[in-house]
């Protein structure tokens, strides 16, 4: 029943705090076009549309995907629409895949997408709401205090948020599309950022930007007669927990974890530090690779910080983490989540050009959305899945 | 394809102004769905996968359908996801993950309380936001303008409009869940004052709150969990281009090609469950699809009498499977509609025991 | 071309009307009344305070009887907010905290003042703030903040 899945064209846009050069359309277009390029097809080839992003109030457009059939050429195709919060970009790709894992369609074009110049993103992710106290301020506000209790549990220094910003951040000075490009970061100057949420640096947080990435997926037998890079699914998952119960983990919560354990087992992987050569993970605010780590199951409970001390997820290092720059070098959030499935569909691909790790067969890619409660995960390989 | 069926269903009453929030809307929906399932063994956890339908500004907050986890009871945590749209297309999003071979069921639920804010004008938000959606083109201005143009091209007649209201308000006299339901003469409703000419009142849906929910299965779950399970033979959607100037207005190309696909024609329907918010539209509609005088259209008195945004697409298929589960049919269509004018189209295709 | 034809502003005004829900709106009476009450769930029997629309998220169920809570708790996590944002109400740095009120299952989030934001520490016992009688409504603004209780070595072990 489940026919094997190919990636075949990854594009993405220049992401940038504003893009004011090009109307949303634009914006998708950019990707798309790219994607399609690579893929050697045009849009006529494609067969359904599957589109995400986050909340509609970021740009205003209630269910943009309608309007933007036209952009896409869509007319008498499908169109579908995928809204999972901050997971959104990693879930969209799941389901464009599964509509070619079902046979239902041969060519299908996802593409995850968020225009924050054109709204208010603060106003946007933090509407204030009849009945509560509004404490938050933003994402920051939200997950500050997670951060804080995965630092006292596990005893982590306070340095370790600002290296693993240096390291995103000089990640990114070799991918042409990031939206910060920071050549002087240094831990030093990395250390004096202003604590925006205690203990969120400046430094260690993501910024707003513009930005769209698209995938062309195939069946077998369609990227087996394009013959163009190609990386494969070998697994793909999702799992869902409430935003707070009595007694949840926030700071690795048992979604994350359970995620992780189905989408290694789909691929054969046992020892997932060893068999995976790179991982692109939603890390927005930069404590949150040491959690995750953790939480994926690559590091020990309370050691993921000392993977960042000793430089295993540096590019050179055991288990490169982000060499695009990641989330927290560009941060379109309907994008992001698909960005980190398209960056570590380029690497297995051997496209992923300044910031490519030498001989990657097997790449991860891991998106998390709402309160750290919705996950969405995928394996790619250079080699077709042998299951 | 895998077999596909429809094993149990759940509906909220319509209401309007309600004082629930989402979540307290959908917890009684949920809760009847496995009280319904529970002479058969089946639990929560017995579900491979969930689906959910609703739409951030029509409940005013971004990331709305979070708090909807709430009443799942999901821990250990599930396999879920969320559209940006009505529950029909939830439903094919959870069709297309049993066809991997990744899910064996599936709970597809949706939820709309129109009643939260001003439905028309959020909606306008749908158009182009450069250029039309500054102009506040409402559902009601734009489907006026459909009308009109499916009127001078003498697609429709306002009489026919008007049958179409009698008709489905007939029907809603026996759907407890509806919130229009009387009997009207035809003459009478074309004597009443436009509200938006061409359309008068007994032409457009109300404002609706409401929530539902289906359990889907393969066939070895569906033979254990339900008694007489509807099978979805087929089931697909299109689209047209938004402008409503780019495309023809009095007839839906997007339908015909997802009714095709879903191979409507393949066969005699019993019935068909279509949406369509406005009467001229159900008339494009049975156009479209090629439906005849013998298809019994909108038994349940359909989106006119009861039109809980992002969940009335979704009651469409509860309310053709109800009726072919009951034996009251056997094959039937169910249709769900989304955008300005038509411009998204689902059809499906359901069938009893064959 | 110019900026202006680049880019134009549309500004967009909806206006909701919100519904607190009645699994809310004791809880909202309550603190009218300067009370702190919360529901506990039939099932797993835990307290929730705020009642999160009457629903225990765990278990998918109405919450069942109302259980008043402590006006004192232990903070379990907090963070000090220095950013600003579109629709603020609060001057800052403030520290916001997840605070475990005695009795209950679920921390409330709330400010806390009363003392340096480098003295606050997570197992801090605080105490409930209110705002004069006269000035409350059905709001969890009644309360203005939560100040230090003086005896962290009370905690509860909750």
């Amino acid at each position: 029943m489940t026919e094997r899945v190919a990636i075949i064209g990854v594009g993405q846009t220049k992401h940038d705090a504003c893009r004011a050069d090009v109307s949303v359309a634009g914006l998708i277009r950019e990707a798309v076009d790219r994607a399609l390029e690579g893929a050697g097809l045009t849009l006529a080839e494609v067969d359904a549309i599957v589109i995400g992003k986050a909340p509609d109030m970021l740009e205003g457009i209630v269910m943009p995907e309608l309007w933007l059939a036209d952009a896409l050429g869509a007319a008498g195709k499908p169109v579908f629409r995928v809204h999972t919060a901050g997971s959104v970009g990693g879930s969209t790709a799941i389901v464009a895949a599964q509509h070619v894992a079902a046979g239902v369609h041969d060519v299908v074009l996802t593409i995850g997408f968020e225009k924050q110049s054109d709204g208010n993103a603060m106003w946007a992710l933090s509407v204030p709401l009849p009945f509560g106290m509004p404490v938050h301020a933003g994402a920051g506000g939200y997950f500050a205090p997670h951060v804080r209790n995965y630092i006292e549990q596990s005893g982590a220094p306070d340095y370790v948020g600002s290296m693993v910003a240096v390291k995103d951040r000089t990640n990114a000075l070799k991918n042409p599309y990031a939206h910060l490009h920071q050549p002087d970061i240094t831990l030093e100057n990395a250390m004096e950022s202003p604590m925006l949420w205690d203990p969120i640096r400046f430094v260690e947080t993501c910024p707003s930007s513009d930005g769209a990435c698209a995938l062309v997926l195939t069946s077998e037998a369609t990227a087996d007669r394009l013959d163009v890079p190609t990386a494969w699914v070998h697994s793909t998952a999702m799992r869902s927990e409430p935003t707070m119960f009595a007694g949840r983990n926030s700071v690795s919560p048992r979604a994350g974890e359970m995620c992780a354990a189905d989408v290694f087992a789909q691929a054969g992987i046992t020892n997932p530090l060893e068999e995976i050569d790179v991982a692109e993970i939603y890390v927005p605010f930069s404590w949150f690779e040491p959690m995750w780590l953790e939480n994926l199951g690559f590091a020990p409970r309370h050691e993921g910080w000392r993977f960042v001390e000793d430089g295993v997820t540096e590019m050179t290092g055991t288990l490169p983490v982000n060499p695009s720059g990641g989330v927290l070098s560009s941060n379109p959030i309907g994008a992001s989540g698909m960005l980190r499935f398209g960056e570590a569909a380029m690497q297995v691909m051997g496209t992923a050009g300044d910031h490519q790790i030498d001989g990657a067969r097997k790449a991860f890619g891991q998106a998390y959305g709402g309160g750290s409660q919705f996950f969405a995960m995928w394996v790619v390989g250079a080699d077709k899945p042998t299951t | 394809m895998r077999d596909v069926a429809i094993v149990a269903t759940a509906q909220a009453k319509s209401t309007v102004n309600s004082t629930l929030t989402t979540p307290e809307l959908l917890v009684p929906v949920i809760t009847s769905l496995f009280e319904g399932l529970a002479s058969k063994g089946v639990e929560r956890t017995d579900i491979d996968f969930w689906c959910h339908g609703s739409c951030d500004y029509l409940t005013g907050q971004p990331f709305s359908f979070v708090a909807a986890v709430d009443v799942l009871g999901a821990w250990p945590p599930i396999v879920e996801s969320h559209v940006e749209a009505d529950g029909a297309f939830a439903l094919y999003e959870a069709w297309i993950k049993i066809q991997t071979g990744q899910a064996e069921t599936a709970v597809v639920f949706a939820n709309g309380k129109s009643s939260s804010g001003p439905v028309d004008r959020i909606l306008a938000l749908q158009h182009d936001p450069y250029t039309e959606a500054p102009l506040w083109p409402t559902m009601t201005a734009t489907a006026g303008m459909q009308a009109r143009a499916a009127l001078d091209a003498g697609v429709v007649t306002e009489r026919a409009m008007a049958e179409v209201a009698a008709r489905s308000q007939r029907s809603a006299m026996s759907n407890p869940n509806a919130l229009l339901r009387g009997e009207h003469d035809v003459d009478e409703l074309l004597a009443q004052p436009y509200a938006n000419a061409p359309l008068r009142t007994h032409d457009c849906p109300p404002v609706t709150d409401g929530a539902n929910a289906i359990v889907l299965a393969t066939a070895d779950a569906a033979a254990k969990w339900c008694d007489r399970p509807v099978w979805i033979r087929g089931i697909d959607h299109r689209i047209d281009t938004q402008r409503l100037g780019a495309r023809s207005l009095t007839t839906s190309a997007s339908t015909a090609i997802a009714a095709d696909k879903a191979g409507a024609g393949n066969g005699k329907l019993d019935l068909a469950e279509l949406h369509a918010p406005f009467t001229h539209q159900e008339l494009m509609l049975r156009s479209a699809i090629g439906l005849d005088e013998s298809v019994d259209i909108n038994p349940s008195g359909g989106a006119l009498c009861a039109n809980p945004q992002m969940a009335a697409g979704l009651a469409r298929f509860i309310e053709a499977a109800d009726r072919i589960a009951n034996g009251s049919a056997n094959r039937g269509l169910a249709h769900a509609t989304s955008g300005p004018c038509l411009q998204q189209n689902l059809v499906a295709v359901l069938e009893g025991a064959s | 071309m110019s900026d202006d034809v680049l880019r134009l502003r549309q500004p967009i005004e909806v206006t909701y009307t919100w519904s607190a829900g009645p699994g809310s709106s004791g809880h909202m009476q309550a603190l009218s009344e300067g009370r702190l009450v919360g529901k506990r769930c039939p099932v797993c029997e835990q307290v929730y305070f705020p009642p999160r629309g009457g629903i225990c998220p765990r278990d998918g169920v109405f919450l069942g009887d109302d259980v008043e809570v402590g006006q004192t708790g232990t903070i379990t996590t907090f963070c000090i907010v220095n950013v600003p944002f579109l629709g603020q109400e609060i001057e800052i740095p403030y520290v916001a905290a997840s605070i475990m009120l005695d009795g209950s299952d679920l921390a409330v989030q709330h400010l806390i003042q009363g003392c340096p934001a480098d003295e606050v520490h997570v197992g801090m016992r605080v105490t409930a703030v209110w705002k004069p009688a006269e000035e409350w409504s059905t709001t969890l603004a009644n309360i203005t903040h939560f100040a230090p209780a003086g005896n962290d070595e009370e905690a509860s072990d909750a």
